[in-house]
């Protein structure tokens, strides 16, 4: 019977990933490539493509492995071994959400760049090594600054958010109390801008999307601090996103919600079964049919899902896509 | 226990020791291909770019490659190998009938769709 619940799970998420296709292939040049999206490890910073979602991967087939070796000592009447591997993989099932929370705050949080429209309408994601706001020196006092005061505190999260809301302008920025303070910020390096959606002047295509040195760097600026909201988006929620269209994120947070949520339910179970069979339940029921009822529901989706969404899908879409197109 | 009251092939799914060996010699074979698939993956991603010329060929790989290792992981680490020929085909071809044939609609509708956006756009 257990087969007919992994064949209508599987479908489950074969309809959600196809949707995604769906969506994708609408939109083909402003869809964020996952290479430029997913590209930071934890302890080391940006710099390594989708190699984390790699490493994800691996965590799920390895627990795959575990699972599978916990069902054959179960075969064994083992006890000492299925507790052996059921604890790693939980420990294995746990590496996994966490990965997936770590990579949502990231998502979430969003680049220090952000996305930015530029003047003639095209909007850009943006990449290089962001130089550091180092303080704001107010110029104009405010019902709480005063003049010529140095503000230290709280500085990239008051940028991001004054640039987002069209409070900065000429690099003078309006603080919440109405004071007007000069942004100092060190220079941004290697500033490359990668236009994703056509404006009148830059095209999002394979050509010409990309803009570099000077150029770049005034395009962007012009448009941080143009004093107009919304020029600026930072991070990922459900009404925008600075890596693509709107479905682009509500996509993500979705298929990657309901995974991580099936692979929790999968550890949950897991830990009240290693319960069991600690508790020796199973041993007196001359029997592990319950380990393996288990790892057939953890199995299945684990492993092939972070693939299908960051890699296979994309990659099959796009070869589509692209044989069509040009 | 004696079970008289379900019928459920897996109750006597026991094995000997020996039996068992060679089971674990077979996981752990299957893992050692796949972690030399996922390095090869990596590894390509990491030393071709998407500019390239041959991306196409990495990427048609990458979906090759894939579709190995979860008929490793179906077949071997979730037993359907072992399953009769019969179940296997009830299991496998509905899958792939319906899968391919949505993908290959959804992807051919969002492509008409995508063209009359462009023209009207």
């Amino acid at each position: 019977m257990m087969w007919f619940f992994l064949v209508s799970d599987a479908l489950t998420f074969g309809g959600l990933l196809i949707s995604y296709g769906f969506t994708r292939h609408d939109c083909l040049e402003s869809w964020p490539i996952g290479e430029e999206t997913f590209n930071s490890l934890p302890f080391l910073g940006h710099g390594y493509p989708l190699l984390y979602v790699a490493l994800m991967t691996f965590i799920l087939i390895i627990s795959s492995v575990t699972m599978v070796l916990a069902v054959e000592a179960g075969h064994r009447m083992d006890r000492k071994g299925v507790t052996k591997w059921m604890i790693a993989t939980i420990i294995g099932g746990f590496f996994f959400v966490g990965s997936q929370a770590w990579e949502w705050y990231h998502f979430i949080h969003g680049s220090e760049f952000g996305k930015v429209e530029l003047a003639d309408g095209s909007m850009a994601i943006v990449k290089g090594h962001f130089g550091e706001v180092q303080n704001f020196t107010v110029i104009e006092a405010g019902s709480h600054y005063k003049k010529n005061q140095v503000i230290k505190e709280d500085l990239m999260h008051t940028f991001q958010h004054a640039a987002a809301a069209g409070h900065i302008k000429n690099g003078i920025i309006t603080l919440h109390d109405g004071s007007k303070a000069q942004v100092n910020k060190a220079k941004d390096h290697e500033l490359k801008l990668i236009v994703k959606k056509s404006g009148r002047v830059h095209k999002a295509s394979k050509e010409k999307r990309v803009i570099t040195g000077k150029e770049a760097e005034t395009l962007y600026y012009e448009a941080l601090y143009s004093g107009e909201a919304n020029r600026v988006i930072y991070g990922a929620n459900l009404k925008q996103n600075e890596y693509g269209p709107q479905q682009y994120a509500q996509f993500f947070f979705f298929i990657t919600g309901f995974h991580g949520f099936h692979v929790f339910s999968g550890v949950v179970i897991n830990i009240i079964i290693c319960l069991g069979v600690v508790a020796g339940t199973y041993h007196k029921r001359g029997h592990y049919e319950m380990v393996e009822k288990n790892w057939f529901v953890l199995a299945l989706c684990r492993p092939c899902l972070g693939l299908c969404i960051y890699i296979l899908l994309p990659h099959i879409i796009s070869a589509h896509g692209t044989r069509r197109f040009n | 226990m004696e079970r008289d009251d379900l019928i459920e092939y897996s109750l006597d799914a026991h094995h000997s020791e020996d039996k068992g060996l060679e089971i674990r010699k077979k996981i752990y074979k299957v893992t050692i291909l796949l972690t030399l698939i996922t390095v090869v993956e990596v590894f390509l991603g990491a030393v071709i770019k998407q500019d390239a010329s041959i991306w196409p060929f990495v990427k048609w790989s990458f979906v090759a490659l894939t579709l190995l290792k979860a008929g490793y992981i179906v077949m071997v680490f979730m037993h359907l190998g072992d399953e009769r020929k019969w179940l296997r085909y009830v299991i496998l071809v509905p899958y792939f009938i319906f899968i391919l044939y949505l993908i290959f609609i959804a992807l051919w509708e969002a492509v008409a769709i995508k063209g009359v956006l462009t023209l009207f756009h």
